[in-house]
């Protein structure tokens, strides 16, 4: 299947007004300008199906089950259909020595150009030996092609940072595909999972502007990290008017309340699950009366308890046994210099002036 | 960063940071302080009644006879404010509920209301003492940066955190976190400055009330 997008389109009975829907509706959600709702459809009309390359690592395939099934039926879905997915261990009829002929072939094929699209965190420990598939480790597959791909994509937080098996204590000595790669660009789609629609307008962006869309500093998109899920929840006002939840079936919780003080890490959580939902939207975690987990954060695995409301401090004694020892450490040096000082002034029977006594 | 990032920092790390630097200043300066100890005293000790290291500590809380009169700004000033502190910072009930979460120790608190009283009392009675300093060219002359930096980051929390609950000036996210940095950065400087005298107070006045009931002496 190696003709425009748009032939496929038609073959699957999507109209010409279904299409530009969908294209203005994600370049508005990527805060892009209106136009460039047209542009997008006809860039992706036009689009040869690009080569994209799935690697999965020490992940749980809860992003791959997020980006297949959610919504399997809206066009999300059936754009996902027209890149060619020519290696993805989950996804694919091949096993063994087919799917790494099919993995090879595409990386020389597309040799350059191919999209490579990476879900799980990769293991450093005992050389990597921690994970590896057909007896490779995740650290060379990636390495390998890495060196081929024309921009890479860290899907799920574990791939953009390390995510659950780099939570305390790391015992596989798990890191992030941006810790590993230095010489590509790389857009991180950070969640646990992350969010279909996000996907799709990365690739959507990639398909019709040739490049990458603007990313913060954590790397992630502006267009769906820019803002909190705070800022965009619907229960913002009983933030401001101080009506919180105090447990997960009191008054409060039954009227819908804020969850802050049960743990809600929504103030300080880049996402778009206030805007864009889940399953087709039809709800989200805080819409169904649960806290959000600060999931497309690094490190929110050890952010200090899901239930712990955001105001009450982390850890801050975690460091007192250490500032204890420094300290004593720190007093008996100044306290055997303070000695040496005094028996110097002794021996050579220094006297004490009045400029001394105004230090 | 935001006033809400701000205040998550100065709620997260902040407070590791200044409650690390409190604890290990509090160690170093302990350690200092008490290895700089006089040699031990072998003359026989003359008894007087009441000489005792706890009458040090107990009178050297009160004004001596005809000091109450001389000075009666800094007697005064100094009582309401050091107590005002006190109950401001160990009896507000969010204060008791941080102190909780940290340590399970928990007392009962005093009214909000009352508490604010004690605030707006504690920031007069400093601003009385610090114009007292500036008037009396005595008291200018002895006072070094030392003086001024300790009574601005001791104003600094209680105006802060007035202000916060009275959501004056600054939303209440924006002050709460300047509130909050305020008290980190007293936590912080606090073991390295004339502040230090929170923790060796009542040390001091025993070790010289010792020295001098040794003597004979009762001070």
């Amino acid at each position: 299947m190696q003709g425009p997008m748009i032939d496929t389109l038609v073959r699957q009975g999507v109209s010409r007004r279904t299409f530009l829907k969908y294209c203005a509706t994600l370049a508005s959600m990527m805060a892009l300008p209106p136009t460039a709702g047209r542009a997008m459809a006809e860039a992706l009309a036009a689009a040869r199906r690009p080569s994209v390359i799935w690697l999965p690592f020490q992940e749980c395939t809860g992003c791959t089950e997020s980006m297949t099934r959610s919504h399997s039926p809206t066009l999300e879905g059936m754009i996902f259909d027209m890149v060619s997915l020519d290696y993805h261990e989950t996804l694919m009829a091949a096993a063994g020595h087919q799917a790494e002929d099919a993995l090879h072939a595409a990386m020389k094929d597309n040799a350059g150009k191919y999209l490579l699209i990476v879900d799980g965190s990769v293991p450093l420990g005992i050389d990597g030996a921690y994970s590896c598939i057909a007896g490779r480790t995740n650290v060379d597959l990636l390495k390998e092609a890495a060196a081929g791909a024309a921009a890479i994509v860290a899907m799920g937080s574990c791939a953009a940072f390390g995510g659950i098996p780099k939570a305390k204590p790391n015992p596989t000595g798990a890191v992030a595909i941006s810790d590993i790669v230095k010489d590509r660009p790389i857009v991180n789609v950070p969640g646990c999972p992350p969010i279909p629609v996000v996907m799709t307008g990365v690739l959507a962006h990639y398909l019709t502007f040739g490049r990458l869309p603007d990313l913060d500093d954590k790397m992630r998109p502006v267009a769906f990290y820019g803002e909190t899920i705070h800022d965009r929840c619907y229960r913002r006002p009983f933030y401001d008017q101080g009506k919180f939840a105090k447990s997960f079936d009191d008054e409060g919780a039954r009227r819908g309340w804020c969850l802050f003080e049960l743990g809600c890490k929504g103030p300080v959580t880049h996402n778009a699950c206030a805007t864009t939902k889940w399953n087709g939207g039809t709800s989200w975690p805080v819409e169904s009366g649960h806290g959000c987990l600060g999931c497309s954060e690094p490190d929110f695995w050890d952010a200090g308890g899901f239930y712990k409301a955001l105001s009450m401090p982390a850890d801050p004694l975690k460091m007192g046994a250490a500032a204890a020892a420094v300290g004593a450490v720190a007093g008996v040096a100044v306290s055997f210099a303070n000695r040496a000082k005094k028996h110097r002034a002794q021996s050579s029977h220094e006297t004490t002036t009045l400029a001394d006594l105004e230090k | 960063m935001d006033a809400l990032q701000l205040l998550t920092w100065a709620r997260g790390p902040g407070l590791d940071l200044a409650l690390g630097i409190f604890v290990l200043g509090v160690v170093w300066r302990l350690i200092e302080v008490y290895s700089l100890g006089r040699k031990r005293d072998l003359a026989p000790a003359r008894q007087h009644p009441g000489a005792s290291g706890l009458r040090t500590v107990l009178r050297r809380s009160l004004p001596p006879p005809g000091m109450l009169k001389a000075s009666p700004v800094s007697y005064v000033g100094g009582f309401v404010f050091h107590i005002g502190l006190a109950l401001v910072v160990f009896l507000f009930a969010p204060h008791i509920l941080l102190i909780k979460s940290l340590t399970g120790l928990s007392w009962p608190g005093l009214p909000s209301q009352f508490i604010d009283m004690v605030a707006v009392l504690t920031m007069m009675a400093m601003l009385v003492i610090l114009a007292d300093r500036i008037n009396k060219p005595v008291k200018r002359f002895l006072s070094t940066f030392g003086d001024w930096f300790a009574w601005v980051v001791t104003f600094l929390p209680v105006l802060t955190g007035w202000m916060a609950v009275q959501h004056l000036l600054l939303p209440y996210t924006l002050m709460l976190a300047l509130h909050i940095l305020s008290a980190e950065l007293l936590l912080a400087v606090l073991p390295f400055t004339k502040l230090f005298h929170a923790i060796t107070l009542f040390g001091s006045r025993w070790y010289s009330g010792r020295i001098n009931a040794h003597k004979g002496v009762p001070v």
